[in-house]
């Protein structure tokens, strides 16, 4: 069965930060960071239209800054954070100075009208985003990223800065922002949250982190560590990610090449372990409704689709409510009669040509991911037809 | 007569004897005779020239005389001939004469036998009527002897019926006579020989009253027999006697077989303690309290038995729980006793009841079946105990230290069981014991595995130590001083000592090790051992048991444990030491060339296996050796690279690059880079081969970076400020393209040196990228690492493949730092130069 091609978007600058507008779910919509030290800094909104295969994009100036991380509010389409670098140079070498801070934007409102008039200009004159307020954290250190509480109203956000873990509260349309509580990691070193996730489970009350090479969770409404997967990866954990149907299970990445699948009630072993990528593998995520299908992107230029039937909500292939429990088992006996399923690549996307930092589902179409490589490459992928009726049907 | 005529043809021959066999020769040839039978020896001559065949044809040998021969020759010829035509006209005048002489002769003797044959015939008459007379007289005499003749007879058989009487009136007497002497066998013979008389004739009072008192002697006597038979303390040949007589009495024979064996199993019992005391640690009381009395009676019992008895002593001594018996000691200990005593009670058991019974006049009650099933019983019983206390033995068997030990006492106890065998044909015992001994084997087999496993695991334990011990002399040349071979795992660590030198030591004490564990096992097939000709032990023990689960599973281990090293010290990478690692890898690439096919070749010479059930191949085994050398070298590589990758994180994630000093020297953690490439580089070469590299120009080590430094660099630099950028993405994936192929880097390595250092610089240089992205630089910040790449470049190339790889890495580095580089002022590539040469 023939697949469609990928799309292919090249950005003028150099990226890692990548997410869905997660409040969209109409349009398939992802917004993409720039990193440049000499030149503003861009917000791309990439729209894909997915009937005709072609790609509108509008940009937004992000003046503040090179951009590390992104993230859209799950509430509001139009509000999303950065993780920034501010380089504050001067001819002096010994003053110059490098700090990442993090902040809420809001899209201007017309930024969709005005592109569609003048495709060509928007590059030219791009509009502005419009600062909602900084998540100031000089006390706490250098923002690593910033996480909005999953399924949430767009009222709370967790940033990760340095060894601290800071929930806020976004008030006045998010124009205000209070810490309400923080955590601290302490321990021997200097110690560097390196990566983050809010749980959509247990109410949205957990966070899992990454530090070095452990996977540690807390409980935001203590904030208190409530379990940690010490030497989670051999070298740094990368990225993780929640499976949005099980709520003890995290997919985690790093500098070992691994992609390793834990039931955080039992944190001696994972449960299962990934070694396709030849390269750190720098991000993990989980299809959003099909938690079998697990992308992961990694600094050897390649991005892989892997379908991981065996620890999936839905192992045999088949949605299956709970009422039908009964029957979906019945069914899986005869559906294992006619194909096993076993976890396996689905398939290998070689279309960068540079370290791939990035991969993020849709949130409008769960068939659909797009991943960005550092070179600026942006390629939306779709996964195979065959596949896809598999588990559909 | 036939001297006659030799004495006359003697007289013309003068010519002598050699001349007289001429003649005769030609005599015989003439009448067609063979001289005396012997075969023709030549073939006759079918040559026409020939003069003396029989197909002369003169014509034709004229002829051929007339064409080959000169006139002088011819001349010689034609005299010669007339010579020999000559002589022979003489030879046959004397032939003639001979012949007429013994005629003459033979006349005269025919003459003079007519003459004395017709004085035989009248003698000849005159016998005959002689011998007519004697017939005539003898017949009258046996005429007049006829009638005293019957009398006699008549009067010699009342004679007889009289002393038979006799014996009949003095039975009684005589029985109670030989009851007090008490030789019952004669009593018993008398009583049989007068039985039947006795109730044939018992309607007569005389005789019913001689029957009655017999029949009371009789009574007791057989009341007498039984009891001493019960006692049991009558010898075996007593008591065989004692048997035989009490059938011959009618005794029911089921009764006397129970009691027979019933005494005999407490004989046996008895040395079945004795070996159950020897395997329990501390013999406590049950075993005497099992059977009371026991002990007490033993000794009287054991002579009684009349078995080999040295036992006797043994066992009243045998509350010593400290001198255990080794196996030898005990199967020798069960042979001699309880096997020996068990087939002496088969012989006599079989000598009273069954061929016994075969003959007299027993065997139609069927007595022979119903013995022979009580024997199988009883046998089958005692041997079940015997060999649950064999195997009880066997497994406490478990040091590996001495096989021959165990390899006799299981062949003393498979012979002595063929006793058994010959003894009892349809027995199942002789097999239960071929079972017990096959058993043995395996379990022995697997004891070897597990010995030759922890032989291994404590032989890498030694080279962890040895590595660990002095700091590897990487540069091998202390090689010298560790020449010593070292004997084996219990190599001392105080010498240094090489990696190759281990390396062999290691794979050499392994071989020697399987070799002395095959010897081991080759006992078990030895050709003086009984049961190596079994079948189980020609075919299935060899493919099997042998290289199946003894060799074939040992290599396996290798392999696996090797994988294991892997796979659990992956994450950290410390537990194991690296050059373990390589260590392990090239053993198991030996491994894969050579050495599992010669143990196998080893095995099967030494084992002559005949495959009927399929077993390993070679090249199952080579795969998964070459797999785990595969993997290891793998890990080798991962773990060295991330040694490296380690330093280099470091050194970026530490530095304030924005803030940096302009550069004076290359940084000392990449002249620790280069120097620890270049000690790994030393160490894999000392196990491993060059490699090929991709052939590079001459002046590899002055190239300069032209390719980033100047031109390109400026062009990428100039492409990211200007607005269109499309173009710059388009650059590099022109550069990408250059290297068309994907660099993976952490994949497989090819079993080479070069392949290996490509992949550790590989791994370090990638990480060098994905650590300087990350961060921000200032100017003094770009340029440092400008330096510190060309100083890279300068000592790097020559450990890889391709040198381009390194260019290509260290270029990507520098323009990712220029990217992330606030103030992108490169430096000079003569200065950059300057500061490398400076060092």
């Amino acid at each position: 069965m023939e697949d469609d091609a990928p799309v292919i978007y090249g950005l003028e600058f150099q990226a890692r930060a990548l997410t869905a507008q997660t409040a969209e779910t109409d349009a398939i919509r992802f917004l993409v960071g720039t990193q440049s030290l000499k030149f503003d800094n861009q917000i791309h909104i990439i729209d894909f239209d997915d009937e005709n295969n072609i790609i509108n994009k509008n940009v937004l100036l992000h003046q503040a800054g090179e951009i590390w991380h992104i993230g859209a509010s799950p509430a509001d389409k139009a509000v999303l954070t950065t993780c920034y670098n501010k380089s504050e140079f001067s001819l002096y070498p010994s003053d110059s100075r490098v700090v990442s801070c993090a902040a809420v934007w809001r899209m201007p409102s017309d930024w969709e009208t005005g592109s569609h008039e003048s495709p060509d200009d928007s590059a030219h004159n791009p509009q502005t985003l419009e600062l909602l307020c900084h998540l100031d954290n000089s006390a706490h250190g250098n923002a690593a990223c910033v996480l909005w509480e999953p399924m949430g109203d767009g009222k709370r956000v967790i940033s990760l800065a340095d060894n601290h873990a800071l929930l806020w509260d976004l008030q006045e349309s998010s124009t205000q922002a209070t810490v309400s509580s923080t955590a601290t990691l302490e321990g021997k070193g200097q110690l560097k949250f390196t990566s983050g996730k809010w749980s959509p489970h247990h109410n949205c009350s957990q966070l899992a982190t990454a530090n070095d090479t452990a996977i540690r969770g807390w409980d935001l409404r203590t904030m208190s560590q409530i379990y940690c997967i010490e030497n989670a990866h051999g070298q740094l954990v990368r990225d993780l990610d929640f499976n949005p149907n099980r709520q003890y299970y995290l997919a985690s990445c790093g500098d070992d090449c691994k992609v390793k699948f834990w039931d955080v009630r039992n944190v001696q072993e994972p449960v299962k372990t990934l070694e396709e990528h030849s390269h750190w593998v720098w991000s993990v995520r989980y299809n959003h409704s099909h938690d079998q299908l697990v992308l992961t992107a990694s600094s050897d230029s390649r991005l892989i689709l892997s379908n991981m039937v065996s620890i999936s909500s839905e192992p045999f292939g088949h949605l299956v409510d709970d009422e039908e429990l009964s029957e979906g088992e019945d069914n899986h006996q005869e559906d294992k009669g006619k194909e096993p399923l076993t976890d396996s690549v689905v398939s290998t996307y070689e279309e960068h040509e540079d370290s791939v930092y990035a991969a993020e589902w849709s949130s409008a179409d769960p068939w659909l991911f797009a991943s960005l490589s550092y070179d600026g490459r942006l390629v939306i992928n779709r996964v195979p037809r065959a596949l896809k009726y598999r588990i559909l049907l | 007569m036939d001297k006659g005529v030799e004495a006359a043809a003697r007289v013309p021959a003068d010519a002598g004897a050699e001349r007289k066999r001429r003649v005769h020769g030609m005599l015989k040839l003439y009448y067609g005779l063979n001289e005396e039978g012997k075969a023709a020896d030549q073939p006759e001559s079918l040559d026409p020239c020939d003069i003396n065949g029989p197909h002369f044809d003169p014509e034709v040998y004229l002829n051929k005389l007339r064409r080959e021969c000169s006139l002088g020759e011819l001349m010689d010829q034609e005299s010669c001939m007339v010579k020999q035509i000559r002589s022979l006209d003489s030879d046959m005048q004397t032939l003639v004469y001979e012949n007429y002489n013994k005629f003459i002769s033979a006349t005269d003797t025919i003459r003079k036998m007519k003459n004395d044959f017709k004085k035989m015939e009248d003698e000849m008459d005159c016998l005959s009527a002689n011998m007519a007379a004697i017939t005539e007289f003898s017949a009258c005499i046996s005429g007049t002897l006829q009638d005293q003749h019957t009398q006699i007879t008549k009067l010699s058989g009342v004679h007889t019926l009289l002393r038979k009487l006799q014996f009949l009136f003095e039975l009684p007497a005589r029985l109670n006579k030989c009851l007090e002497l008490q030789a019952y066998a004669q009593a018993v013979s008398s009583h049989r020989r007068a039985r039947c008389v006795l109730q044939q004739y018992s309607h007569l009072p005389s005789f019913k009253g001689i029957q009655d008192d017999c029949h009371a002697i009789m009574d007791k006597l057989a009341q007498e027999l039984r009891q001493k038979f019960r006692d049991g303390g009558s010898s075996a040949k007593d008591l065989s006697e004692c048997v035989e007589l009490l059938l011959q009495l009618d005794e029911p024979a089921e009764e006397l077989c129970d009691k027979f064996l019933s005494h005999a199993r407490s004989r046996l019992e008895m040395d079945l303690q004795g070996l159950e005391a020897e395997i329990r640690p501390f013999p406590s009381t049950p075993v005497e309290s099992e059977a009371p009395g026991g002990p007490a009676r033993k000794p009287s019992s054991a002579v009684a038995a009349g078995s080999p008895t040295d036992n006797s002593p043994k066992t009243s001594a045998l509350p010593s729980p400290s001198s255990k018996t080794d196996i030898l000691e005990f199967i020798d200990r069960g042979c001699n006793e309880f096997v020996s005593s068990l087939c002496l009670v088969i012989t006599s058991y079989q000598e009273l009841f069954i061929n016994h019974a075969q003959t007299g006049e027993l065997a139609s009650k069927n007595i022979p079946q119903m013995a022979n099933g009580k024997l199988h019983a009883f046998v089958d019983d005692l041997a079940a105990r015997y060999f649950s206390l064999v195997e009880r033995r066997m497994q406490e068997e478990k040091g590996v230290g001495d096989n021959s030990l165990l390899v006799r006492a299981l062949d003393r106890f498979h012979r002595r069981l063929q006793a058994v065998a010959k003894l009892l044909p349809g027995s199942s015992v002789p097999n239960q014991g071929t079972e017990i001994v096959i058993r043995a084997a395996t379990e022995r087999v697997k004891q070897y595995l597990a010995a030759l496993q922890s032989f291994y695991m404590d032989s890498l334990t030694d080279v962890r130590q040895a590595l660990a011990a002095p700091r590897l002399a990487v540069a091998g040349a202390s090689v010298a001083a560790g020449g010593a071979l070292l004997g084996g795992p219990a190599s001392g660590r105080d010498a240094p000592t090489s990696l190759p030198e281990l390396l062999s030591s290691l794979s050499a004490s392994i071989l020697n090790q399987i070799k002395s564990v095959l010897a081991s096992v080759h006992l078990f097939t030895a050709k003086d051992i009984t049961f190596s000709n079994k079948p189980y032990f020609k075919g299935e023990f060899c493919s099997q048991g042998v290289r199946e689960s003894l060799v074939v599973s040992f290599i396996k281990f290798v392999c696996q444990s090797s994988r294991q090293f892997c796979e659990s010290a992956g994450d950290k990478g410390g537990s194991t030491p690296p050059a373990l690692l390589l260590l392990l890898s090239r053993l198991c690439l030996d491994y894969e060339t050579s050495t599992i096919s010669y143990i196998l070749t080893l095995t099967d010479e030494q084992f002559l296996v005949q495959h009927h059930s399929p077993v390993t191949a070679v090249t199952t085994l080579c795969a998964e050796a070459r797999e785990a050398a595969q993997k290891l070298l793998n890990h080798y590589v991962k773990v060295q690279g991330l040694i490296i990758s380690q330093m280099l994180r470091k050194s970026v994630e530490t530095r304030d690059w924005v803030n940096t000093i302009e550069p004076r020297n290359v940084r000392a953690v990449m002249k620790r880079v280069v120097e620890d490439t270049t000690s790994i580089d030393v160490q894999v070469g000392l196990l491993y081969e060059e490699g090929v590299r991709k052939a590079h120009s001459s002046d590899s080590s002055k190239r300069t970076f032209s390719v980033y430094s100047s031109s390109r660099q400026q062009a990428r630099y100039a492409a990211s400020y200007t607005p269109s950028a499309p173009m710059d993405t388009n650059l590099l994936s022109n550069i990408h393209k250059l290297f068309s192929e994907r660099i993976d880097i952490f994949s497989s390595v090819e079993f080479n040196k070069v392949s290996v250092m490509t992949g550790i610089i590989k791994i370090s240089l990638k990480t060098f990228l994905e650590c300087v992205r990350l961060r921000t630089f200032g100017r003094y910040g770009l340029q440092q690492i400008q330096v510190d790449c060309h100083y890279l470049q300068m000592y790097l190339w020559r450990f890889v493949s391709d040198e381009n790889l390194v260019h290509f890495l260290l270029d990507e580095i520098v323009g990712s730092t220029a990217h992330r580089c606030l103030d992108p002022a490169p430096m000079e590539q003569s200065v950059i130069e300057v500061i490398c040469e400076r060092g």
